[in-house]
C-alpha cells in the first residue's frame, strides 16, 4: 500500500491528485452530504458523483481554493440538485399544501394559542451541556430525518450552510412567505419532537 | 399609533409569536413586530422557553457537521471501489 501511493505521487499530472481523493476527503464529504441529506444511500452516491465530476476539470483546477473546499463546493452543488428536484416533486404532488397543515396539532386553531400536548417545557439540561451532549445532537439528527424533504433543505441550507434567504428561494423555487411558513413550522416541529424524545 | 386590537392579537397568539422569533433570528421583523413581540413575551413563559430552546437548536445544527456524523464513515467496500473507478478512469484518459 504504501509503496503504490509514493509511486502513483511519482505520476502526478497537477497541483491536486485524484489518486488520494478517496483516502484524504471522501469521509469528510460523506458526512457533509449525510448531515443534508435523509439518505446515507443518497449520501455516498453524491461522493461518487462529485469524484467523478472533479475528475472531469481536476486538470483546470488552479489551486485558488484548497483542493478540499473545491471538493466541497461541487458537492454542495449536487446537493442542492437534489433538494431542487425534490422540491418541484413536493409542488406536483400538492404535498407542499399537506405539510402546510402539519402545524394544526401544534395550536389552536382559533386563538393560536398552544395545544397542551405540544406546549414547550425546559429540556431540563443546560445549554453548554446539550450543545455537547452527544445523545442529544444524535436526537436532533433523526429529527430532522423525520421532517419532509423540503423542510429539511430549506432548514439545513439556512442553519447549516449559512445561505442567503434569496438564494435559498431562488434555489428551490420558493416564495418568500413560503420560505418562512417553512423555518417557522420545521423549528415548531424539531423542538417537539425533541421534547418528546429528550424528556 | 397601534390598534388596540391588533395587539391583543399577538398578545394572546403563540402561533404568530413564534413565527416572529424564528424570523427575527434570521432576518428581519419591523419596529411595530418587534414591540408585538416583545408584548407577548413578556406575557407568555411558554414562548420564551420556545425562543430559549429554538435558539439552541440552531446552534447544535451548527455544530452537526463537526462533531455529529462525523463518526460515520464511509464503508471501507465502497471506498474501494471509488479508488478503483478513480483510477479506471485515471488510466483510460
Amino acid at each position: 500500500m504504501q509503496t503504490t501511493r509514493s509511486e502513483i505521487s511519482n505520476f502526478k499530472t497537477g497541483p491536486s491528485d485524484p489518486h488520494l481523493w478517496v483516502d484524504k476527503y471522501a469521509d469528510y464529504l460523506y458526512g457533509f452530504a449525510l448531515v443534508r441529506i435523509n439518505s446515507q444511500e443518497l449520501a455516498r452516491d453524491l461522493v461518487q458523483e462529485t469524484f467523478l465530476a472533479a475528475l472531469e476539470k481536476y486538470r483546470a483546477f488552479e489551486g485558488r481554493s484548497t483542493e478540499k473546499t473545491w471538493l466541497t463546493a461541487i458537492l454542495k452543488n449536487k446537493i442542492v440538485d437534489v433538494y431542487r428536484s425534490k422540491g418541484s416533486g413536493f409542488a406536483k404532488k400538492g404535498s407542499m399544501l399537506e405539510s402546510e397543515n402539519m402545524d394544526h396539532d401544534f395550536f389552536d386553531q382559533e386563538d393560536g394559542h398552544w395545544n397542551n400536548q405540544h406546549r414547550p417545557a425546559a429540556f431540563g439540561i443546560e445549554q453548554v451541556d446539550a450543545l455537547e451532549n452527544k445523545e442529544f445532537q444524535k436526537i436532533l439528527k433523526a429529527c430532522m430525518d423525520k421532517l419532509p424533504s423540503i423542510w429539511l433543505s430549506v432548514f439545513t441550507m439556512k442553519h447549516i450552510d449559512d445561505e442567503s434567504t434569496e438564494m435559498i428561494c431562488q434555489s428551490l423555487k420558493l416564495s418568500s412567505s413560503n420560505f418562512w411558513v417553512i423555518i417557522h413550522r420545521a423549528k415548531v416541529n424539531l423542538r417537539s419532537c425533541l421534547q418528546k424524545n429528550w424528556i | 399609533m397601534i390598534d388596540p386590537a391588533q395587539l391583543k392579537s399577538i398578545a394572546y397568539n403563540c402561533r404568530k409569536a413564534t413565527y416572529l422569533i424564528e424570523k427575527q433570528q434570521i432576518g428581519k421583523i419591523t419596529m411595530r413586530e418587534k414591540l408585538e413581540l416583545k408584548i407577548h413575551l413578556a406575557g407568555c413563559s411558554i414562548c420564551v422557553t420556545f425562543m430559549k430552546q429554538s435558539k439552541l437548536i440552531n446552534q447544535m445544527a451548527r455544530n452537526l457537521l463537526s462533531s455529529g456524523p462525523a463518526a460515520l464513515k464511509l464503508n471501507e467496500s465502497y471506498k474501494k471501489k471509488l479508488r478503483e473507478r478513480i483510477d479506471d478512469h485515471l488510466a483510460n484518459n
